[in-house]
């Protein structure tokens, strides 16, 4: 039974936790908002209500989809207006319209790069709007943007918070409250608090300066939701709980603050003494911080680092060190890095720009390209129905049809060709397959697939046609044999056929050749170095008619010229890799596909 | 409008403001591409440049600032106005601008009311003469990066669409910025910035909590902390004004100029391209200095900024290209 008070007592903290972030955010609207995770539900619902009720009374609130194209956010012309008055009528973006008001980012784990960039812009500008960004994240690996993450003040995850504790949270802060923080808010004095949360943020290895900053914000709207002139000890480490434990990429060791102030500044700032009288508010959650400071941290610099790192350890996220030990790393790269070619033609995605055309089988007719392609004739033609009296002010011929462009992200698929003749077979093919299997490990996330075709004796071997799975590939790549004449031309074809139908199912490929490049055996599978050299560049140079990124990993150990000719031959980057190394050559596989 | 965090507040990242300067100072240097971080005051530094650059002669009413002496766009001498001074324009590019608002487009007010074909000048006319910034450029859309490069290259902007036939000057620096870890750079669009400087967050404690601090002064009274500024500002305004009037005068001497071409070959960098940009910016740095010609030291300033993305990709060097060029430069200064 005690157990189970535990946990109530521990979620309804959270969930004060969560009010309390509102509150601040209603105080201090700079805070910029907050990244909210949790399903939809009851609990998301009453966090949205309550900070509705503190937060002004005619702030703009919109709802923002995770796919929304620019048109909507930036704005445009408005047509219909347009046409009436014949005037060019601009119509305002929701980023307009929120300047001074409230965006619910829906879904956030979905949004795009772009979408993030074009919200962070907004957010960077003054006066900025507030941002909640609903993050449904399932997996651990998806998340809101790092863009959006690294801007919000607050990290709040509302998952572990039940029916009871919102039936049974006291009163919170009214809005008269907010209103009188917020007067006292621009006189609030940071007492020392900006260097103890600067020196906790990079002790929990936060990089950007943008959460220090923000802590500071959130300390100073506590102590003016307290009522206090000045930041006390309690108002630092909530905002070092609040803002910066979620952030944390690794746990704190009491050392480095230490190591690092000895570098004394030019102008010493003078930290005011903390006050020693300081009462424990009786709000803040910080009568519940009982975790007994390290008792080996006999001699700190600053009293009150230890105490907001102290705050702040108690907010990491549970699974930091888990995901520190799996190697992992704290910080969420957002789908960083890694785009698969771009679809054009597609008929959703995003915008990109119109082309003329009919609209029909999907495809959507950009109104305005339309109109723009048909304005410059408006005289022309109307001199040819002039018998029309009140005639159109415009007329629209088929030839100005205008229909939209969108691009979308294709899946890749990245097919290792690799040589597992001779006595270089088994430390390549191991290479190899580490490779593939490193790829795999995190290929569901960034939409991969990975393939491997062996070549060897008298032909060669899809091993593992396009695949996502890691067991699978896991599979069919044990016990592969080595050894042999070195069939290229027929790898290269082999290659060839494979990316030609993952080609045909939408998928951008790369292909990665390991080799040294001394074909000696011909595609009827028998011995010839002459035959097989000129047989392999021909099949090279139909692979370039393809048009696939390709890459020649020349495996031998000194360079070799027929590699080198093989991928001059395919269009392909020539790259030397003489010692096994699978870290290596996942990197080449990477950049080959990004 | 609101006012921009000041210029000499920036604390640290002295590379990139190294950078700016000189681009600052001679435009034709060609542009300077900041990657680095979350939080590095990347956008911070180039929306400062605005308040260091001097004012620009120009038209009343031109939107493609011209200068005096050269021709009106559309012949029509009139309607640009009296010949006024206005700030150098910094222009945002924003991402998921459209081509339209890049290079211009029909007016569609006129088109609409008056059956008119007018053209409505767009960005990289009001970037003219100025500086064009993209942020997150990584992430900018293909066919206006595309776009972008071919105006830079010329200098001009060709209009062929909607019916219209427009031409212009576009002779502006490119500044971009990005996150590497949102995306890479093209390599086409990488080797057209002239310089490219990586930034870091800072590792020192102390510099970190002033840069907190300093920022923070500044979100709570924006008015009082440029006020503090405003002398180290126009410190540096006027030392940008007197570099420029300069730096045309400044001669590269012999050794000077055989030290770059080693440099160059020593780091493998490709291209002339490398070498031109290298002696343009140390004779900018020589004119910030104001020292009489330009002196090996210069070289040695500019570079990391000139070279650092124009080393031949090697995918097995673990080193970032920071370290490669520091290591490459420690060699070639050596001998």
């Amino acid at each position: 039974m005690s157990a189970d008070t535990d946990t109530v007592a521990d979620s309804g903290e959270s969930w004060a936790q969560a009010r309390l972030a509102a509150a601040l955010l209603a105080v201090d609207p700079g805070l910029r908002g907050v990244v909210l995770t949790a399903r939809a539900g009851p609990a998301r619902d009453a966090w949205l209500e309550y900070y509705k009720s503190l937060s002004d009374e005619d702030a703009v609130w919109r709802r923002i989809p995770a796919a929304v194209n620019d048109e909507a956010l930036l704005g445009g012309i408005d047509l219909a207006a347009t046409l009436k008055t014949g005037r060019a009528v601009q119509r305002a973006g929701l980023l307009d319209e929120i300047k001074n008001g409230v965006g619910v980012l829906a879904m956030a784990e979905r949004a795009e790069t772009g979408l993030a960039a074009r919200l962070a812009a907004a957010l960077d500008a003054e006066p900025s709007p507030v941002l909640i960004a609903l993050d449904e994240a399932a997996e651990p690996d998806e998340g809101a943007p790092a863009a959006l993450r690294e801007r919000l003040a607050f990290h709040i995850d509302l998952s572990g918070v039940t029916l009871r504790d919102l039936e049974t949270a006291e009163e919170g802060v009214t809005r008269e409250d907010v209103a009188m923080a917020r007067v006292r808010l621009t006189h609030i004095l940071n007492n020392g608090a900006e260097r103890a949360l600067t020196q906790t943020a990079a002790v929990l290895g936060v990089d950007s300066l943008r959460p220090p900053l923000l802590a500071l914000r959130v300390a100073r709207a506590a102590a003016a939701l307290e009522g206090l002139d000045e930041v006390s000890d309690a108002e630092a480490a909530l905002a070092a709980r609040l803002v910066l434990g979620p952030r944390a990429t690794r746990m704190p060791t009491m050392e480095e603050p230490e190591d690092q102030s000895e570098a004394e500044p030019d102008t010493p700032p003078e930290p005011e003494e903390p006050d020693e009288a300081q009462d424990q508010a009786p709000e803040t959650p910080d009568a519940e911080d009982d975790t007994d400071p390290d008792a080996d941290d006999a001699e700190t610099p600053d009293e009150l680092t230890e105490i907001t790192t102290e705050a702040a350890r108690a907010a990491i996220p549970a699974g930091l060190l888990a995901r520190l030990e799996a190697g992992l790393g704290g910080s969420k790269s957002g789908g960083a890095g890694k785009a698969g070619a771009v679809r054009k033609d597609a008929l959703r995605g995003r915008p990109a720009g119109s082309r003329r055309g009919d609209p029909g089988g999907g495809k959507r007719l950009d109104v305005l390209a339309t109109l723009r392609a048909a304005a410059p004739w408006g005289k022309v033609r109307r001199r040819g129905m002039k018998r029309f009296t009140g005639g159109p002010a415009l007329e629209v011929r088929r030839e100005d049809f205008r229909v939209k462009r969108f691009k979308q992200k294709a899946e890749t698929v990245t097919i290792f060709v690799v040589d597992a003749s001779g006595s270089l077979a088994m430390s390549r093919l191991a290479e190899a397959k580490g490779a593939v299997e490193l790829m795999l490990a995190d290929s569901y996330v960034r939409r991969d697939q990975v393939a491997l075709i062996a070549f060897r004796g008298r032909g060669a071997e899809t091993l593992l046609p396009p695949t996502r799975s890691l067991t699978r590939a896991k599979r069919s790549l044990a016990g592969l044999p080595g050894g042999g004449g070195t069939p290229l031309a027929a790898a290269i074809a082999a290659a060839e056929v494979l990316a030609h139908s993952a080609g045909r199912q939408g998928r951008s490929v790369s292909l990665i050749f390991l080799t040294d490049g001394a074909a000696n055996v011909t595609l009827e599978g028998v011995g010839g170095r002459e035959v097989a050299m000129a047989e392999a560049r021909d099949a090279a140079r139909r692979l370039r008619g393809a048009g696939h990124a390709a890459i020649v990993v020349d495996v031998s150990k000194r360079g070799a010229e027929a590699a080198q000719g093989v991928a001059r031959d395919m269009a392909a980057r020539y790259v030397r890799l003489p010692a096994a190394n699978t870290g290596a050559l996942v990197d080449i596989a990477r950049k080959a596909a990004a | 409008m609101t006012l921009a965090f000041p210029f000499p507040a920036i604390v640290g990242q002295e590379e990139m403001k190294q950078a700016l300067l000189i681009a600052c100072v001679e435009p034709r240097v060609g542009g300077v591409l900041i990657f680095g971080d979350r939080g590095t005051a990347k956008s911070t530094a180039v929306r400062a440049l605005a308040g260091l650059l001097p004012p620009i002669e120009t038209f009343e009413t031109c939107p493609y600032n011209t200068a005096p002496g050269e021709p009106a766009i559309n012949g029509d001498e009139k309607a640009r106005g009296a010949q006024v001074s206005k700030p150098t324009p910094v222009v945002d590019l924003p991402l998921g601008v459209t081509e339209d608002r890049v290079v211009g487009a029909l007016d569609i007010e006129k088109a609409l009311r008056r059956g008119e074909k007018a053209f409505e000048p767009g960005l990289l006319a009001r970037a003219n003469r100025g500086f064009l910034y993209i942020d997150e450029v990584n992430l900018l859309e293909d066919h206006i990066v595309d776009l972008l490069l071919d105006v830079a290259a010329t200098g001009e902007n060709v209009v062929e669409r909607d019916g219209l036939s427009v031409r212009h000057p576009a002779r502006f620096v490119l500044v971009g910025s990005g996150n590497p870890e949102e995306g890479e750079l093209r390599p086409q669009l990488l080797d057209r910035f002239g310089l490219s400087v990586e930034v870091t967050t800072p590792r020192d404690i102390e510099q970190r909590i002033e840069v907190v601090r300093r920022r923070d002064s500044f979100e709570r009274d924006p008015e009082a902390f440029c006020e503090k500024w405003a002398e180290a500002g126009a410190e540096v305004r006027s030392q940008i004004a007197a570099a420029k009037a300069r730096v045309a005068g400044l001669d590269a001497p012999e050794p000077v100029l055989r030290k770059a071409s080693e440099i160059c070959l020593a780091l493998g960098a490709d291209g002339l391209r490398g070498e031109l940009t290298l002696i343009r910016a140390a004779r900018a740095m020589a004119a910030l200095d104001t020292t009489d010609e330009i002196e090996i030291k210069h070289l040695r300033a500019v570079a990391p900024s000139v070279l650092r993305h124009r080393l031949r990709r090697d995918p097995l060097d673990e080193a970032g290209s920071t370290a490669r060029i520091e290591r490459g430069l420690e060699e070639a200064f050596a001998g």
